[in-house]
Formats: C-alpha cells, sequence, structure tokens
C-alpha cells in the first residue's frame, strides 16, 4: 500500500510535468486545429532560457536558501519564460502564420522542421558561447539551495521538493490560466477565435494577435516545465524535448485535444500509469525501459475507444 | 441618391475620394465582385444615410449576401470601393468593424459555447485596449475595464430585451434569442451602420413584429440600418427605401411604394421561372401580396443547420 501511495505521488509529479507541457499543444491546437510539434522543443529551450539566466546571473553557488528561493529561482523562471515565449512568437510569425491558409500539412512539415532545427541549433551552438558548457552532452542543471535534493517525509512517502515544485507550479498555472481565458479580454479573443474565426474577425477581434498570445501562453507554460525538468532530473539537454513532447501530446490527446482541463488530467493520468505499470507489472515488461511503451499503449487505447479523449475534445461548432 | 447599375461615369477603381455628402454614412462605388467567371456584384453604386434605413430585396442569388461580405472586407471588391464617412474601407474585417460597420448572419453564427453576456462582450475588444500583460500583472485599468465591458454589455443585452439571459449559453437560448442576442453583439461594437441579413428568417409573426420594433429603436440610436430580407411586408412597412438587386445588379431603388409597384421588381421576382397562377401581374400587383412562404420568396431551408431548418418549418408565416 505504501509503494502504491509512493508511485501516485512520484507519478503525479511526472504527470504534472507533463500537463504544463500538454496545456501547449491543446491552446494552439483549440485556436488553429494545429499540433505544433514544435512544443517540445519550446519546452527544452525554457530551461535552456532558465540555465542561461542563471549563467548571466554569475552562475551564483551554494547560496542562501532564501536568495535561492526569492532571487535566483524567480529569476531563471522569468528568463526561461521569455526565451519560450520570444522562440514560439517567432515560430509562429514565420514558420505558421503563412501557412494558414495552406494545406494542413503544410505547417505540420513546417512543424517537424522548425523541431530539428531548435534541436539541432542548441546543441551545436550553445557550447560555442565562450565559457559556456557544451552542450552535446547532457548539461547539469544549478542547484537551487532548498529544492534540489531536499525531501520531505510524509508517512511513509518520500516525496522530493522537485516534485512538489512542479506539482504546485502545476495548480498555479492552472488557476492563471483558467483566469486569463474567461476573466480578460485576450482570453475571450482566444475563445471567439477558437469557435468561429471568421465572425471573431468581423466583430472586431484581431485574430492574429490572438493565435499569437495562444502560443505565448503555451510557450510561458512549457518554460515552467522546463525549469521544473531541469529541478527533478538535475541535467538538460537539446533532445529533451522530443520524447517530452510526444509525452506532453499523447497526455494532450488522452484529455481530449483543444480542452485545457484534458491536457490536465490527460497528463496527470499519463504520469500515473507509467509510475504504476513500472512498479506493478511484473517481470522484464515492468522495468523501467517498458515505461515509455506502457505510455504509448496508453495512447493507441485511447484512440481506439475513446478518440474524443477522457474529457472530450472540443468539438469545433459550425452551426 | 442614386443607385444605379451600371456605372455610367468612368469611377477610378478603388479611388481615394473624400469628401461625402453631409448625410452620406456609406458609399459604395461601382463595387464589383467575381469568383472566377461569376460576376456575383456587376457595378453596384449606392449610398446610405445617416439614421436611415435600407432594404435590400432581390431574388436567391441576386448576391445580396455576397454584397454584405463586400461592404465588411470578408471580400475584396474585385473593383470598386466602399467609403464609411468619406475614407475608404479597409478590406480587413477587422478595420472595417473598428470604423463603425458590424453585422448579424443569415445563418446565425454566435460563439455557441460562450454565455449571452460573453458573446456581447466579445465585440467589446475593438473599443476597449486592456492587452495580456496589463491583466496578467492586475493592473487597476485592466479591473475597471473589465467592469465597464460587463456592465456595457449587459445594458445592450438589455436593450434587444435578453437581460434575463447573461449566464446562459447562447447555444440553449430559443431561436429568436439567438437572433437577438445577434443583434446586441453588433450593437455592441458601436457601429455607425448596422447590417442585418434576413433578421426575421424563421421567425414566427409576432416575433417579426417585435424585430421591426427592435430596428426602430436602433434607429433611434442614429445608426444607419441595412437589412437584408425576403419577407416584403417587414421590408416595405419598415424601410426608408428599398433597393432591389438582382443578377449583381440595382434593378430598382426608391421609397417602398415606389419599389413595390414596380413592373421590373414583380417581374424579376414571379417572371418566367416558376409556375404561379395568374403570373401575370394584374394591374394593382405589388409584392406586399406576395406571401413570404412562396417558394420564390423564401429561402430553402438551410440543410447544414438542423435547428435552423426544423425552425423554418416551424416557423413558416401563416399570413
Amino acid at each position: 500500500m505504501d509503494l502504491f501511495l509512493q508511485q501516485l505521488v512520484n507519478g503525479l509529479s511526472l504527470g504534472a510535468l507533463y500537463a504544463l507541457i500538454a496545456v501547449g499543444y491543446t491552446v494552439v491546437y483549440g485556436i488553429v486545429q494545429l499540433i505544433n510539434f514544435a512544443h517540445g522543443e519550446i519546452f527544452m529551450v525554457g530551461a535552456f532560457g532558465a540555465y542561461t539566466t542563471w549563467m548571466l546571473m554569475g552562475a551564483p553557488a551554494s547560496l542562501s536558501v532564501g536568495i535561492a528561493l526569492g532571487v535566483v529561482l524567480p529569476a531563471m523562471l522569468l528568463g526561461g519564460i521569455v526565451t519560450s515565449v520570444t522562440v514560439a512568437l517567432l515560430m509562429e510569425r514565420l514558420a505558421y502564420r503563412p501557412l494558414r491558409s495552406a494545406p494542413r500539412l503544410a505547417p505540420l512539415i513546417s512543424a517537424i522542421g522548425i523541431s530539428i532545427a531548435l534541436q539541432e541549433a542548441v546543441r551545436l551552438f550553445y557550447g560555442r558561447i565562450p565559457g559556456f558548457p557544451d552542450s552535446r552532452r547532457a548539461i547539469p542543471f544549478p542547484v537551487i539551495e532548498g529544492i534540489t535534493g531536499r525531501t520531505v517525509q510524509f508517512g511513509g512517502l518520500t516525496i522530493q521538493y522537485s516534485a512538489l515544485f512542479t506539482l504546485g507550479a502545476l495548480a498555479v498555472c492552472t488557476v492563471l490560466l483558467w483566469w486569463f481565458v474567461n476573466k480578460t479580454r485576450m482570453g475571450r479573443a482566444m475563445q471567439a477565435t477558437s469557435q468561429d474565426a471568421d465572425t471573431s474577425r468581423l466583430m472586431g477581434i484581431n485574430v492574429d494577435r490572438a493565435i499569437a498570445t495562444a502560443f505565448a501562453v503555451g510557450a510561458a507554460l512549457a518554460a515552467v516545465a522546463g525549469l521544473a525538468h531541469g529541478l527533478r532530473y538535475n541535467n538538460i539537454d537539446p533532445l529533451m524535448g522530443f520524447l517530452s513532447g510526444l509525452k506532453a501530446f499523447t497526455a494532450a490527446v488522452l484529455g481530449g485535444i483543444g480542452n485545457i482541463n484534458g491536457a490536465v488530467v490527460g497528463g496527470l493520468t499519463l504520469g500515473v500509469v507509467e509510475a504504476m505499470a513500472t512498479t506493478f507489472i511484473p517481470g522484464q515488461f515492468g522495468s523501467s525501459a517498458w515505461k515509455d511503451v506502457w505510455a504509448f499503449v496508453l495512447l493507441i487505447l485511447v484512440l481506439v475507444f475513446r478518440p474524443q479523449g477522457l474529457l472530450g475534445a472540443k468539438v469545433v461548432d459550425r452551426a | 441618391m442614386t443607385a444605379h447599375a451600371h456605372g455610367a461615369s468612368a469611377h477610378p477603381a478603388a479611388g481615394r475620394e473624400t469628401g461625402a455628402p453631409a448625410s452620406g454614412l456609406l458609399q459604395a462605388r461601382d463595387v464589383t465582385m467575381q469568383f472566377g467567371g461569376l460576376t456575383a456584384v456587376n457595378q453596384v453604386s449606392l449610398d446610405i444615410h445617416r439614421g436611415e434605413i435600407l432594404g435590400l430585396i432581390g431574388p436567391n442569388g441576386a448576391g445580396k449576401t455576397t454584397f454584405f461580405n463586400c461592404l465588411t472586407g470578408m471580400y475584396p471588391p474585385t473593383s470598386g470601393s466602399v467609403l464609411l464617412d468619406g475614407q475608404v474601407l479597409p478590406p480587413k474585417p477587422r478595420k472595417v468593424a473598428a470604423a463603425g460597420v458590424s453585422r448579424t448572419f443569415q445563418n446565425i453564427r454566435l460563439f455557441h459555447n460562450m454565455t449571452a453576456l460573453e458573446n456581447v462582450m466579445v465585440a467589446r475588444y475593438c473599443r476597449t485596449r486592456t492587452n495580456a500583460l496589463d491583466a496578467i500583472f492586475r493592473l487597476p485599468r485592466h479591473r475597471r475595464e473589465e467592469v465597464e465591458t460587463r456592465e456595457v454589455s449587459q445594458r445592450w443585452l438589455e436593450f434587444v430585451g435578453l437581460g434575463h439571459t447573461t449566464d446562459l449559453l447562447s447555444r440553449n437560448l430559443p431561436y429568436g434569442d439567438q437572433r437577438r442576442l445577434e443583434i446586441a453583439r453588433a450593437l455592441a461594437l458601436e457601429p455607425k451602420l448596422l447590417l442585418l441579413d434576413e433578421p426575421t428568417a424563421g421567425m414566427n409573426p409576432q416575433e417579426t413584429r417585435e424585430a421591426e420594433e427592435l430596428i426602430q429603436r436602433i434607429r433611434g440610436l442614429d445608426i444607419a440600418v441595412l437589412v437584408i430580407e425576403h419577407d416584403m411586408r417587414f421590408i416595405f412597412s419598415l424601410c426608408d427605401r428599398v433597393v432591389c438587386l438582382v443578377r449583381g445588379e440595382v434593378l430598382v431603388e426608391g421609397t417602398p411604394a415606389e419599389v413595390q409597384h414596380d413592373p421590373r421588381v414583380i417581374e424579376a421576382y414571379i417572371g418566367g421561372s416558376v409556375d404561379l397562377p395568374n403570373a401575370a401581374p394584374a394591374p394593382e400587383a405589388s409584392l406586399a401580396h406576395l406571401q413570404p412562404s412562396n417558394p420564390v420568396l423564401e429561402m430553402p431551408p438551410n440543410a447544414a443547420n438542423p435547428i435552423l431548418g426544423a425552425r423554418r418549418r416551424r416557423g413558416d408565416h401563416d399570413a
């Protein structure tokens, strides 16, 4: 039972990471019906943005907990968000907007191209900046005093602080996102655009800006995930966006693509399934090498038996 | 003010003319819209005065809705130009909307997954200014504007008699209320010119009378109204002037009395194509005697919309 609860906690914190990324897929899909396959790279770029911010601050190590959590961590978070959002906006402007009226395959191929370009750009050039570590290998993520390596004992459970950080970040982001989408002018513009872009234009909405905002919102959450990933795994690398992005996409489909709550539920579900599969499936099939297999088996099962996802995909109304 | 089918004088296409007559609000100059080899709208020129109700009639396929789309920037005219207050309207729907032209749709196009109030609030987008950053940092400006948007939108709901529907999802509203909600949304844009595309389609006589009364009240706000309608009694009792469009060209323009007795108009509606008893118009024949449920005059049920289709049949005019 303790093992079950422990794996539940582990699964939820892993799932929170997926969920933060999955929201980006779902928000963009909801508004332009595009699977932004470069979103995993936006997550990776966010992690590198956070790391770069730390380097630019002079790579401060062994600080007091107060400064680490009050100054360094927020600065890294902000740096990551700014980097991710900038890259996402450029990507939308240069790679997707020109293809908005093209056949749907075109932006998809464009997305794959952008994805590879970003991976390679970071892999090949990041380490060339004087004083920066070689990015062709995994880069050790900075130690943040007060989070890195710390755990809390709760009953028989061991919970890492980084897991608490991820879960807390997901909770805060979900609430903020709900508020932004439902209670602000720009959020309403996004909703209207996702329901009927032409009518939105006729009602005076700047549809281009609404779409760009959707990309920016997804990128900001991906950057939070990038930082959380660094804290959790203690290293980052240019290829980290590939598998995480794929998993998050799975989570978005699992919850019902286009549905923001679905992305959160889907992410958490996927994390828990992975954690449980590696623990309770006997023999070699339960080894951690198989956990990705179970994640995608789940995707296939959902696509076969409940293609609209757990919470139902946002069906575009065509009156 | 004349409306003529053929541009007698050679207007420079898309010429940037200024200096509208004092009472002129909108001027369409030789507007032509071609789709491939099809000329849907052919050199239509017409003026709309401030605070007037202008009716646009014509058999199916006459180009009325296409002309609407030219006015709102959805279709940039193949040639010709549209001026509002002496300024050439840009061929971008959202800029036309911001300039003061808004519309409703023949097939209701509300944002179905939003509440009635939110639908109206969407149209306030281009009359408000707060951006995503104002919202995120919860500046007082944002909160003030949000409250104001809500209040203004609620007043427009009350103006059309939907004050009680604030928090209802628009897709759950009765059909007639959905039509009025579209009008409230269009009004919230603060237009100078309101385009109504078949505002009484599918309404019963009682609802039609209410719509007529509502349009009169809109005129009272010094908003000009251009209305497409197939219900001739509605058009002739409501409008100050009526323009009859046939095969993309202005056939007749004049007061309701002039237009409804014009033999060319009567012929355009009943001439040739449909077998009617006494097809030859009697001397006192007038369009007002033609029933709106006449197959020539009534749009076919919209097959794409089961609700609308059913409503149309149920709501067929009984008189």
